[in-house]
């Protein structure tokens, strides 16, 4: 199976990932690469074998609903970069 | 051309978690911006995601009540989009595994009828933050206290056909969280929210039209119209040879009209896959058969009692269940007056406890804006007084005048009705020999009503009946007041 490239730059936007034609190109040859490698686990029979959702066989462990966390804005947003009465703030998102 | 409109309704219910869903921030409403966003939810590089056993109880309780299945081993998935109040880039929620497959709500329409609609699933996800687009300099703040507030998506089949029947649907869930007690149901604070999915074919065709989705609407009122605006628009498209592109639409209260917000020509690729930061979740049998054991008795199967054991219709069962505080007082009040009642039937003043219920006591309780569990009138106290009406110590018009004296306070204790019947002198009249003089007065006085009621004028009865509660200050005992001037106008 092979990508082709206007599926590169698709995926690429879906991540907002800047990529330029040149830069389509060589993802492109990686990412055939990737699939290859893909086709030849495909080829394995996997038959009466059921999915894992995870590499471990383990199952999550829960956690009691208790609050634990106080408020810690301050440090966080001491970090960000554009503050205001609490809020961060984002180019518009909307027009 | 006749068309059938298709509904389907996805609901968001946030769970009355006091923590996150997969951090221990706090969930409390109305907090300080960000003061609720720990590092997980602002996702902060290099945190981990631990579930929260309170909303997985949950989840499973609401899969029990609708007859679900709960899955043995369900997955998290990553739902992946960017937009600024999401800011992992990625929503926690179910794919593949959901925790609840299928199951069913029953609920009772207007007209009486029962209706089952079918769920599909019911999932766990984490909710996002709140953009404030308004005046930052041109920017939007964000505010992520929100952000991973537990969700239950619940999912329901195309099975409704009008927007009353996905009203009576979007209810019947609204009471069912509420009453197993696993969202508080709060639409104004978001915590019940609901997206409409809804299409229009010719009728009887067993093809599905394209679909709109209205996305967020937060009231049942706004369902509603939303829901017959757009089918409205759908016919209208067709009508005229016009097809429908398949898009989410916001419906906008003030215009009574829904907006397109996108076509699905440029929708969302989430490339759903399973999240490897949580390990795939388990709930034992046992922990299903303890969440089994604790649930209180259902709002369908209360219902069924109310019509089977007690004789009330449907709709009255449907009404009287569209609360469990509601249910609760109601039980309390026939079981009160079984006690009370010769014979200890419980059939016998159900439908005057009904209809006190559904009536005067609602109505009072809506005028002070009182809920039913803070009502100041007892259960007790109520049941104290249809036993009076019922043995005929006092009328139901006097009833009213009790019932307004107990709601005053005027009296306490259980037997508060009969301290009010005594002290303001309230018991009806039901000695024939007094009424009868009272009547036979009433017949000389107005001698020309009399000749009118004689030549055939049925309407002047209704002055004699007038009459003879005046004289006996509405204690008259109505069912005697009028055999007697039945006998007596008649000769």
């Amino acid at each position: 199976m092979s990508l082709p490239i206007d599926q590169v730059k698709r995926i690429a936007h879906l991540a907002r990932i800047a990529v330029t034609d040149a830069e389509a190109e060589a993802v492109q040859a990686d990412l055939n690469r990737i699939f290859a490698l893909i086709e030849e686990m495909n080829a394995v029979d996997t038959s009466g074998i059921e999915p894992m959702a995870h590499a471990r066989d383990l199952t999550v462990r829960l956690r009691a609903d208790e609050v634990r966390e106080g408020d810690q804005h301050e440090a966080f947003q001491a970090v960000a970069p554009q503050v205001e009465a609490g809020l961060y703030l984002v180019p518009k998102v909307i027009e | 051309m006749e068309w059938e409109t298709v509904i389907g309704i996805e609901t968001h219910a946030q769970l009355s978690t006091r923590s996150k869903i997969f951090s221990a921030a706090s969930t409390a409403f109305g907090a300080a911006p960000n003061t609720q966003a720990c590092a997980v939810d602002i996702a902060l590089p290099g945190v981990l995601p631990v579930p929260n056993r309170g909303a997985v109880e949950r989840a499973i309780r609401f899969g029990l009540s609708v007859g679900g299945a709960i899955a043995a081993r369900s997955v998290f998935a990553r739902k992946n989009y960017f937009y600024p109040d999401l800011p992992k880039g990625y929503q926690i929620s179910q794919f593949e595994a959901p925790i609840v497959q299928g199951g069913t709500i029953q609920t009772v329409l207007p007209d009486g009828t029962e209706k089952t609609v079918r769920l599909t699933r019911a999932h766990l996800e984490e909710d996002a933050g709140k953009s404030l687009h308004e005046d930052f300099h041109g920017m939007t703040g964000i505010d992520l206290n929100r952000a991973g507030t537990p969700l239950l998506e619940i999912v329901s089949e195309p099975d409704m056909r009008s927007a009353g029947e996905a009203v009576a649907y979007a209810r019947t869930l609204h009471a069912l969280v509420r009453w197993i007690d696993i969202c508080d149901g709060n639409m104004q604070e978001g915590s019940f929210r609901c997206d409409a999915n809804v299409s229009v074919r010719p009728a009887g065709s067993d093809r599905l039209g394209t679909r709109c989705e209205i996305k967020n609407l937060n009231s049942f009122r706004f369902l509603e119209r939303a829901i017959d605006f757009e089918v409205r628009r759908q016919i209208e498209i067709l009508e005229d040879g016009g097809r429908i592109d398949q898009e989410t639409r916001l419906y906008d209260p003030d215009r009574d009209e829904t907006r397109s917000l996108r076509s699905k020509e440029e929708a969302h690729d989430y490339r759903y896959f399973p999240d490897p930061d949580l390990l795939p979740l388990e709930v034992k049998d046992e922990w299903v058969a303890a969440e089994r054991a604790a649930l209180p008795e259902l709002p369908a199967a209360k219902r069924d009692r109310f019509v089977c054991e007690l004789g009330l219709t449907a709709y009255d069962a449907a009404t009287l269940t569209g609360s469990r505080e509601t249910a609760d007082y109601f039980d309390a009040v026939t079981a009160a007056l079984v006690l009370r009642e010769p014979g200890g039937d419980a059939r016998a003043g159900a439908k005057t406890a009904a209809n006190w219920v559904m009536g005067e006591l609602a109505g009072a309780l809506n005028r002070a804006e009182l809920e039913i569990d803070r009502s100041p009138v007892s259960a007790q106290q109520l049941a104290g007084l249809i036993a009076r009406i019922r043995d005929n110590t006092i009328s139901g018009k006097i009833a009213k005048e009790v019932f307004d004296a107990l709601w005053a306070g005027e009296a306490s204790g259980d037997d508060a009705a009969d301290s009010i019947i005594q002290a303001k002198g309230l018991r009806q009249i039901t000695d024939t020999g007094a009424l009868e003089s009272i009547i036979d007065g009433i017949i000389a006085a107005n001698p020309a009503q009399v000749a009118e009621f004689r030549g055939g004028r049925e309407k002047a009865f209704n002055f004699f009946v007038g009459q003879a509660m005046k004289a006996t200050k509405g204690k008259g005992n109505p069912a005697a007041i009028s055999e007697i001037l039945k006998r007596k106008l008649a000769g």
